[in-house]
């Protein structure tokens, strides 16, 4: 890669847009790399049979990682010159190793002073919704 | 989740919890702890270990040539990762204090909102961190709501805010954490449906026979030609070969051939301990020309028996009673007071 990949531009993206969905396979990789890599360390993370005695019924994906994923999903579509300006989740049903959490995205509202675009995402696993976020991004 | 705490005592009325919610709010704005610094400059590795574990390729967070390119102007690191970088780590020092957010969750837990349950991440940022830069985290109790009732019981919804600066001391972002201090609903007895027993696998040469039970007859089959009775069913005489059969109706009385009390493995629809019984049923009334030929053994599970008075060759009788309202099954039934004389 020598040149930065686009873009997209702020006055070519509309309300009602979907993102490119991501199949996400939540493996047992998964959730303990990310969970270090975030440095964090609760053994309902890494350790089954710890998250079992305390009533998990296995280990989970952690938050900061939910939230890592909105950011990916979300600039994998815009681009690498957008401007993620806020990120709220709202938590659901967790994400056990073996299901597959489905990320979707649509653009619902635009703002022209700032060139602010709002993605609304939800990440869907077997159980319900695993998250519901709302995502302020800037464009060019 | 931690456990719930049923033996707390709490004075519900509308003044104990007026008083209760008084108390909360005095904690709301206070700050919890001294200001914690994060343990490492943002770095490009512990990007790039994030990146790389989420799958993000944006250039912007590991490429130094393409990030120049960028409106980022070189490498930034992905703004979700606001939290990590002040994350205590394998030898973090878990809260212990008494400090205002320890008093607060002590307050809660008195009130028996003992379980908690993280539900809102909201994160803003002002602007990218880079490699660099040093963060210090100062956390406030932002706001509890008054008592809410959710799917997952009652309690308070409390939320931190964090405030993220950098070393000129200026707001780099913050992150709004919401999470739910409650006391689970009472869980509902479980109200499982009864399992039913297995359907029998009926086929063409058996049907008549069930079909039978749910009259309300014990039938068993005869050869149309030798007169041999037969159980099971099947469509030839094992005698002479016949394919010509009659139903013939069998007393509902026996004598138990033998028999088995099954402990495991369980099955849903059974109840432990199972007697399962081989019984030799009397000779079909209408069949008594033919002796030698006229023993029927079926198996069955007794029912309102005492299974210490079981024993072989114990007489039994023979009800036909539902199982479920679609089924209707033999049970062998022993009178121990008739069974004087039985043999062992």
């Amino acid at each position: 890669m020598t040149t930065l990949p686009a873009t997209r531009e702020f006055k070519n993206v509309n309300v009602g847009d979907e993102l490119t969905a991501i199949d996400l396979p939540i493996t047992r990789t998964l959730i303990v790399s990310t969970a270090i890599a975030t440095r964090d360390y609760q053994v309902v993370h890494h350790d089954p049979s710890i998250a079992a005695e305390r009533g998990s019924q296995d280990i989970i994906m952690n938050i900061l990682t939910s939230n890592a994923f909105v950011g990916r999903f979300v600039t994998d579509w815009t681009g690498p010159n957008s401007f993620i300006r806020s990120v709220k989740v709202r938590l659901g049903a967790p994400n056990y190793p073996g299901d597959t959490m489905v990320i979707t995205g649509s653009v619902t509202a635009k703002d022209e002073a700032t060139k602010a675009i709002t993605v609304a995402v939800k990440g869907s696993n077997s159980m319900g919704d695993h998250m519901n976020a709302t995502v302020e991004v800037v464009l060019p | 989740m931690s456990n719930t705490h049923a033996d707390i005592i709490v004075d519900t009325t509308p003044e104990a919890k007026t008083a209760f919610f008084a108390e909360l709010q005095t904690y709301v704005g206070l700050e919890i702890g001294a200001p914690t610094p994060a343990p490492d400059e943002i770095n490009a590795p512990m990007i790039r270990h994030l990146v790389e574990a989420v799958g993000d390729k944006n250039p912007v967070y590991t490429n130094t040539e393409l990030a120049k390119q960028s409106i980022h102007g070189g490498i930034v690191a992905p703004p979700t990762m606001l939290q990590a970088w002040v994350m205590n780590g394998i030898d973090g020092p878990a809260r212990t204090g008494d400090g205002p957010y320890e008093q607060m969750n002590q307050l809660l837990f008195s009130r028996g909102f003992a379980s908690v349950v993280g539900t809102n991440s909201e994160q803003t940022y002002v602007r990218y961190l880079r490699p660099g830069d040093q963060l210090t985290m100062r956390t406030v109790i932002d706001s509890i709501s008054d008592e809410k009732t959710t799917g997952l019981g009652t309690g308070h919804f409390v939320s931190t805010r964090q405030d993220y600066y950098d070393a000129k001391n200026e707001l780099v972002g913050s992150m709004l954490f919401r999470i739910f201090r409650f006391q689970p609903k009472a869980k509902a007895p479980a109200t499982k449906p009864k399992v039913l027993r297995p359907r029998p696998a009926t086929t063409h040469d058996n049907q008549w026979y069930f079909d039978g039970l749910n009259d309300g007859i014990l039938y068993s089959q005869a050869c149309a030609e030798c007169a041999e009775v037969r159980f099971p069913t099947g469509p030839m005489c094992p005698t002479c070969h016949s394919l010509n059969w009659d139903k013939v109706e069998m007393p509902l009385s026996g004598t138990i051939h033998s028999f088995v009390i099954a402990h495991y493995p369980q099955v849903p629809s059974f109840e432990y301990p199972l007697p399962v019984l081989l019984v030799d049923i009397d000779p079909s009334l209408s069949h008594t020309d033919k002796p030698g030929n006229n023993k029927v053994r079926m198996i069955m599970n007794s029912a309102d028996t005492d299974l210490d008075t079981l024993v072989v060759g114990a007489r039994v009788r023979i009800e036909i009673r539902a199982t479920d309202p679609d089924m209707k099954l033999p049970f062998a039934i022993l009178d121990p007071t008739s069974n004087t004389g039985a043999a062992s």
